[in-house]
């Protein structure tokens, strides 16, 4: 390890790290937002249900390595475009989530939903209080698949030349220097584990009964 | 000339369907290599996963273990072990299975312990013994997770043994790499790499629908209800919170419409 190396790049390391975040964590954020309406419709309807589900599995299925290079071609974008990895980090988040949303609230005990209707909850509200809450478990189980595998696959992006912390990995093959991959595999672990942390401890805050039945024994 | 036609051209054109560079070639060593780290990563997790599901200790290591692996990044890590080692198949297949053998162990380790308590302990009344017990009771129910792990792990070796390319080795990411650096007409690069990357897209699909069939032909029918596989990682997360009262389902009614 050339150990001053370090700081004498602070400037680009810090670049790329933020590049890095940018590109594996905004899919996660605006997968989210598209999944757990799709999720819902997979759940309301058998129809939605039946196209969903399976062009889920299908999208899971193709690398994102294929994406990345084949939607410029879809988009009309630069290859080297960011834009590129974002939208296929986003598809393949969404075709994780989708999934998990749509069997999270099919797991709702019916009594509950019964319950929450009797009480005079309308559906809407009834959504937002009671299904969706019940279903953050999954949810954030999903999640952390999908941020960490995204900061993983980031880099691989390094090979068309769009892929933060992946740069190190490349330039540092070129420049047969260990220390500068060897900071990027620290930093890219570094921050899938700290996501990783963030989001458990985020499903933690947003379901207090579990605390309950962690105490019950 | 758009690019879905070159495409086409390029698909149809039989200088890329033979010889050593041809797409028989590339397939066959993208699969070599794949097949090779899937079976050292099976034979590394699925004992371990298996051990700890059966015994019930050690599963904190197990997550844990499985969570630093998924978190490495492969590219630097292949990059990594070729500067240290030199180029070879060794690092070439280390890189891929440190890819397989967290979803493995994962559906290893959780197939047995969504084994149903209850058909364990009528197992062991009726005199069978311990290894009896991991090896036919709660394996055949494990199929169901130990195929999802080996799917999703199947999906990212394939995935990414397109970086092997990268550092000079064979598979069907030489198309990708060659078109990046090597064709300086815009089209002619761009048409490779989408060449290339189509076939690893192909390759993924149809392995993908052909252990689902291996996966319905093994998996006992008792197994079978709707949702029961697990298709994707997400399904298997290792729970290392306390389970919800209200979300936590028996694995044998997840995903069925009350």
């Amino acid at each position: 390890m050339v150990w001053d190396w370090i700081p004498r790049n602070r400037e680009l390391i810090l670049g790329l790290l933020a590049e890095h975040l940018v590109l594996s964590l905004l899919p996660v954020l605006a997968g989210l937002v598209l999944a757990v309406p799709l999720g819902w419709l997979a759940n309301r309807s058998p129809a939605a249900r039946a196209v969903l589900i399976p062009t889920a599995g299908v999208l899971y299925t193709i690398p994102s390595l294929v994406l990345f290079v084949v939607l410029p071609g879809i988009l009309g974008t630069q290859i080297l475009d960011p834009v590129n990895v974002v939208v296929a980090l986003t598809v393949y988040t969404v075709a994780l989530l989708v999934r998990s949303v749509a069997d999270a609230l099919a797991a709702v005990p019916s009594m509950v939903v019964a319950a929450a209707t009797a009480m005079g909850f309308r559906p809407a509200r009834r959504f937002v209080a009671v299904e969706f809450p019940l279903a953050v478990p999954v949810l954030i189980a999903g999640l952390r698949v999908a941020a960490v595998s995204n900061i993983s696959l980031v880099s691989v992006g390094a090979l068309i030349g769009v892929g933060g912390l992946g740069f190190l990995f490349t330039d540092g093959y070129q420049k047969d220097f260990p220390t500068e991959i060897i900071t990027g595999i620290v930093l890219s672990m570094l921050i899938a584990l700290l996501t990783d942390a963030l989001l458990l401890t985020l499903g933690r805050v947003l379901t207090p009964w579990h605390r309950l039945a962690g105490s019950r024994g | 000339m758009t690019i879905l036609s070159s495409v086409l051209a390029w698909f149809a054109d039989p200088v890329h369907w033979s010889g050593p560079e041809g797409v028989p070639a590339r397939v066959l060593e993208h699969v070599y290599y794949g097949a090779l780290a899937l079976l050292v990563g099976a034979l590394l997790a699925v004992p371990v996963g298996l051990l700890v599901g059966h015994t019930g200790r050690g599963g904190f290591l197990v997550v844990g273990l499985a969570n630093w692996l998924r978190s490495l990044p492969d590219l630097g890590l292949l990059i990594l072990l070729v500067l240290l080692v030199g180029i070879g198949l060794v690092p070439v297949v280390a890189a891929l299975v440190v890819l397989a053998v967290p979803p493995l162990l994962a559906g290893a380790y959780a197939g047995v312990r969504n084994t149903d308590r209850a058909v364990v302990d009528a197992a062991r009344g009726m005199g069978m013994r311990e290894h009896e017990v991991l090896l036919r009771v709660e394996l055949p129910n494990a199929l169901p997770l130990l195929f999802g792990g080996l799917r999703s792990a199947v999906l990212q070796v394939v995935a990414t043994t397109s970086v092997a390319a990268y550092v000079g080795f064979g598979g069907l990411g030489r198309f990708l790499i060659d078109g990046f650096r090597a064709q300086a007409d815009p089209i002619a690069k761009y048409t490779e790499m989408t060449a290339g990357v189509l076939l690893i897209a192909a390759l993924a699909l149809l392995l993908e629908a052909v252990l689902a069939g291996v996966q319905r032909a093994v998996v006992s029918p008792g197994l079978r209800a709707p949702g029961r596989g697990a298709r994707s990682p997400a399904d298997m997360v290792l729970r290392d919170d306390p389970p919800c009262p209200l979300t936590e389902t028996k694995p044998e009614t997840a995903g069925v419409n009350p």
